[in-house]
């Protein structure tokens, strides 16, 4: 069943993105800034949470979720340290993505060609 | 000499003495694919950066061009050329590289016709004997400095233009040829409040329709005096939109009306709405339209070749594009009437 | 009737020319693609799960970075862009998208060099996304410790 979920509720947050750049007409880069911010916005509330223990992957490989575990990181340190806290916690859980992305991005784009 | 408002009309006898063509590998397999001079099977055209990929086919096309009525560089007065890049960069080396005299000019996509206008203008007027234009536009390259990188995956809409990789170049001079220049109609920048650069054929059909419009009335002549009035880039959603413009004006050009970016590709070809880019006036002109003149299939077409002289910085800033629209008189000299 | 050479009317009159968007399609499309991406990543979560130490909270890690690795990959074989065209906002939404956007402007920019190509432009589509999300975070983060700290 979880495999189901994170199809469906990964494709219906997809389906979202989709009607704001057709009916809406906005470029990607202001698509994905949105999700990015309704992700951590959600998670404000707690909610996203929520959408992850129900969808797993369906809801962890959306951008949003890149906004929840910002957000998520810093209120983690912010209970401990106070606001200082935000600071500090921010990346703290969304470490390995951008890392990876940034060392699998500079390493392809040593090695590869762009094809055009 | 200046007739009418804003055309020329050529005292003297001058001729496309010579073209050259290149294009890269999906218009080399379009229904005109077997008009081009070269073509490369990638789109690196076996260099190491796009932009020195779209040199050498700037480069190829004045070596074709120059090769097919034995000429080199030292035999040319003047070279005028423009591309796509900033500060029309590709134009700029080449021309370090023949050292032929070069004025460098940019008109975005109509720099082809606004560059063999002036080249006719130069060897009508006698302040030269012969000039070599050439224009180019390499896909990636432009991808690259206007939109995105070539790679990413952002979905464009269907009113996109892709841009056309290739180059044209062309040799004006007094020495007969099969192909007269005999007009010149120079166009005024139309910005009629389209900002998308997504949607470049509706933000240029206003300056073709302008232009069109004050050449036959600048000449005299009607729609049905051209076997061919052919637009550069306007694609599947300017080109209706022209025909309409010039209808409400009282001008029918639906019988005669042909687009570059829609000659080149055929509809199963992934390239939205139309092919665009300076090359795209230009090797569909030198090639399959001089091609016809030649052969007096075509015995006089009217090439209006169309430019959105936008940049990303003011995209950015929601400023609309300016455009523009330069139009040529090509004539056949086989038969004759 | 209106006349489409009412210039100050063009944009709005010339909109019966566009392509119509298909919008069902383009839903249908964004909805198989990313919801293919998500059922993956659900694969690999599974997979992380059953073979490896990490257990329900950090398994999150190592399965955004293999989806990151394969979509820089795909990206480096000239694949994704066509994924891209054809999903919408399909492979746009997922993580892999993020990914793609960092590989794509970092292979554009090899010619100019590795330090002021690759390195440089790493960020120039993905630096809005880190951007937007650190600022929205620490919004929201202010606010709720602060709602938090007044209710004691």
């Amino acid at each position: 069943m979880e495999f189901l979920w994170a199809f469906v509720i990964g494709g219906l947050i997809c389906v979202v993105g989709q009607l704001l750049l057709d009916l809406f007409k906005l470029t990607p880069a202001h698509v994905i800034v949105s999700f990015v911010v309704i992700g951590a916005f959600l998670d404000s509330f707690g909610l996203y949470d929520k959408l992850i223990e129900f969808a797993g992957a369906g809801a962890t490989i959306p951008i949003t979720s890149f906004g929840h575990s910002l957000l998520h990181g810093a209120m983690a340190e912010a209970d401990q340290h106070g606001y200082i806290g935000i600071a500090i916690g921010t990346f703290s859980l969304t470490s390995a993505g951008i890392t990876s992305a940034i060392l699998f991005g500079f390493l392809v784009a040593l090695i590869f060609k762009p094809k055009g | 000499m200046k007739i009418g408002k804003q055309s020329w009309r050529f005292s003297n006898d001058v001729y496309l003495t010579s073209t050259g063509t290149t294009s890269g590998p999906l218009e080399a397999k379009g229904p005109l694919g077997t008009n081009f001079d070269k073509t490369y099977a990638n789109l690196h055209c076996g260099e190491k950066n796009w932009e020195a990929a779209e040199r050498k086919l700037m480069r190829d096309a004045i070596d074709i061009c120059l090769k097919n009525v034995n000429k080199k560089p030292e035999d040319i007065d003047f070279f005028m050329a423009g591309d796509l890049l900033n500060q029309v960069v590709t134009s700029n080396i080449i021309a370090s590289e023949h050292q032929i005299p070069h004025l460098g000019m940019f008109g975005a996509c109509s720099t082809s016709m606004q560059t063999l206008a002036l080249a006719s203008q130069f060897v009508d007027s006698g302040f030269a004997d012969s000039v070599v234009t050439a224009v180019s536009s390499h896909n990636a390259t432009a991808e690259r400095q206007f939109r995105y990188p070539t790679e990413y995956g952002g979905p464009k809409p269907k009113t996109a233009t892709f841009t056309v990789t290739g180059a044209g170049a062309s040799m004006v001079s007094r020495e007969p040829s099969k192909i007269k220049i005999t007009e010149a109609t120079i166009g005024r920048v139309m910005d009629w409040g389209i900002n998308d650069a997504n949607d470049m054929g509706s933000a240029m059909a206003p300056a073709a329709a302008d232009t069109i419009e004050t050449h036959l009335a600048d000449t005299g002549r009607q729609p049905e005096d051209y076997d061919m009035i052919a637009t550069g880039d306007l694609s599947s959603v300017g080109s209706p939109i022209l025909r309409e413009l010039l209808w409400e004006r009282g001008i029918d050009i639906n019988g005669v009306h042909q687009d570059c970016g829609l000659m080149l590709f055929s509809p199963d070809q992934p390239v939205f709405a139309g092919g665009s880019g300076a090359a795209c006036s230009a090797i569909v002109t030198y090639s399959y339209i001089a091609n016809q003149l030649r052969e007096g299939k075509l015995r006089r077409v009217l090439i209006v070749a169309t430019g959105a002289l936008h940049n990303p910085t003011i995209i950015y800033q929601k400023q609309s594009i300016p455009c523009i629209a330069h139009g040529v008189v090509l004539e056949s000299t086989v038969g004759g009437e | 009737m209106e006349s489409i050479n009412d210039q100050k009317n063009y944009k709005k009159n010339i909109k019966a020319y566009h392509p119509k968007t298909n919008y069902f399609i383009n839903c249908l499309k964004a909805f198989l693609v990313g919801g293919f991406i998500c059922f993956l990543g659900q694969c690999i979560e599974s997979f992380y799960l059953a073979v490896t130490n990490f257990n329900e909270k950090t398994v999150g890690n190592p399965t955004v970075a293999t989806l990151i690795l394969i979509s820089s990959l795909l990206t480096g074989f000239g694949v994704y862009d066509k994924i891209g065209q054809f999903a919408g906002a399909g492979s746009l939404i997922p993580v892999t998208g993020f990914a793609n956007s960092i590989t794509s402007a970092a292979l554009e920019h090899k010619s100019e060099g590795i330090v002021l190509g690759i390195a440089t432009n790493l960020f120039k589509l993905a630096g809005a996304v880190i951007v937007f999300g650190v600022v929205s975070a620490a919004v929201f983060g202010i606010i709720r410790l602060t709602i938090n700290n007044l209710l004691g």
